[in-house]
């Protein structure tokens, strides 16, 4: 018997941690590249058209027992290969719309409760690792790192009866595309950018710069310039309580300065950031970053969030007393860049527009933010 | 422009379609002929590189207008 999986079911289940073996039919290189990440996962990656001639070698391979799902890129060859799998009497699931749906399937997780009736949620793109913010208080709405998945946005902020006031981009991003202007477009809410981040950009914006206050409904949203992944990179505080960090600090990592390609000049920045600027705030602000890489960052609700103080005695990236040691960890051996990095900057600067399936194909692929 | 035993016009079929196609044609033809196949799927190029390598056939020339993609592919053994 076959069914079909949504990602949304997936979701649920990567955030609950369940136990699933995935037989991955897409080519070796695109599985070693990226695929669906949980605690719990066992894989087979047997491409596609390997399968042509029957399945049952493959059966062999399978195990007896628990729930398997078939993974490919768009979910056409997944089914077929469900499909023999269910006449050989193996029972299996295809993931609808495959890796593709996955990379841009958001989960809507509730963080907290801000002061007077307020609610922060975090949007999680688990096939992807990108992290949105809505800030919801008194019938507005905020939103922080958007991906270019407006729609997901929109309806979310709909169904709680809030209005779009304010759409922020933390810094330039080169991994993903941005939703904010979009949003901002469609909604008449303001959109903000770092102006040290938009020397290029091709369109108008509004600048979030050093010790800016922004009101939304009974919650505040304080900004700190924090240079250093790139030289625009803003954090904002919310209400005192959460500390939205962008790409300067994750969870298990910091962010890479080089990402446009001045690592050296940037680094003197970031040291400064994570050493000075952040170390002067409070230790009990929640860090909410822009990005996660690995699932042991993510907690057990599924979201991804830890204290500053925990992540300053834990965090390898913030603890490098030698100034020369820091600035190898951040300048050397760096993953190779996130896929389509530099048309990603030129689409969130303006300058290009390709149509939506180009945008898809930019995206595929894990981001690679952080030094590791 | 390179010559071909036979032609699969594949256009306009998504993932698995090409390479099922192609297999199955590559199946009535003798080792040594050449297969052109047209495809506008994308995601054929990676897999019909990696098929034709698994199968021991052989690539000789690959072409992309940006629309359509097309490859020449020897039988082998």
């Amino acid at each position: 018997m076959i069914k079909e999986m949504t990602t949304k079911e997936l979701a649920r289940k990567v955030i609950r941690a369940e136990p699933l073996f995935i037989l991955d039919v897409r080519n070796a290189k695109d599985f070693v590249d990226w695929k669906v990440e949980g605690k719990n996962i066992n894989y087979l990656n047997v491409p596609y058209f390997e399968l042509l001639e029957g399945v049952d070698k493959l059966v062999h391979d399978l195990p007896k027992e628990g729930e398997i799902l078939v993974v490919c890129a768009k979910e056409g060859s997944s089914k077929m290969v469900a499909e023999m799998l269910a006449e050989a009497g193996v029972d299996s699931a295809y993931l609808r719309g495959g890796m593709k749906a996955w990379s841009e399937h958001l989960e809507p997780l509730k963080v907290g409760d801000l002061p007077d009736g307020g609610e922060l949620f975090q949007f999680v793109r688990y096939g992807k690792g990108c992290l949105s913010y809505m800030v919801i208080s008194k019938g507005e709405a905020a939103i922080i790192d958007p991906t270019r998945m407006t729609g997901v946005f929109l309806d979310f902020a709909k169904e709680k009866g809030a209005i779009i006031k304010h759409v922020f981009d933390t810094h330039l991003h080169a991994d993903h595309i941005s939703g904010g202007r979009k949003l901002a477009e469609v909604t008449g809410a303001t959109y903000y950018l770092p102006p040290n981040d938009a020397d290029e950009v091709q369109y108008d914006f509004t600048s979030v710069e050093d010790g800016m206050q922004i009101i939304v409904g009974n919650s505040k949203i304080n900004t700190i310039y924090s240079p250093g992944h790139t030289i625009g990179s803003t954090t904002f505080i919310i209400d005192d309580i959460f500390l939205m960090t962008g790409d300067i600090l994750f969870i298990d990592s910091i962010g890479r300065p080089d990402l446009a390609g001045l690592a050296e000049d940037w680094v003197s920045d970031l040291r400064e950031t994570l050493y000075d600027r952040y170390k002067e705030l409070v230790g009990n602000l929640v860090v909410l970053p822009a990005h996660f890489m690995i699932m042991d960052e993510v907690n057990e609700d599924g979201t991804i969030a830890r204290k500053l103080g925990e992540l300053y005695n834990e965090n390898h990236g913030l603890n490098i007393d030698n100034e020369q040691e820091f600035r190898k960890l951040v300048t050397e051996h760096l993953p190779p860049q996130p896929n389509a990095y530099k048309d990603i900057r030129k689409i969130n600067m303006g300058k290009i527009s390709p149509d939506e399936e180009m945008q898809r194909e930019m995206e595929i692929g894990p981001n690679r933010c952080a030094v590791r | 422009m390179m010559e071909a035993d036979q032609m699969l016009d594949a256009k306009g079929l998504s993932c698995p379609m090409p390479i099922v196609k192609t297999k199955k044609t590559m199946d009535t033809m003798e080792p040594g002929q050449v297969l052109e196949i047209h495809t506008t799927d994308k995601g054929a190029k990676a897999d019909l590189t990696a098929w034709t390598k698994t199968t021991g056939h052989e690539m000789l020339e690959q072409t992309d207008d940006g629309d359509v993609l097309k490859f020449w592919i020897r039988k082998g053994e």
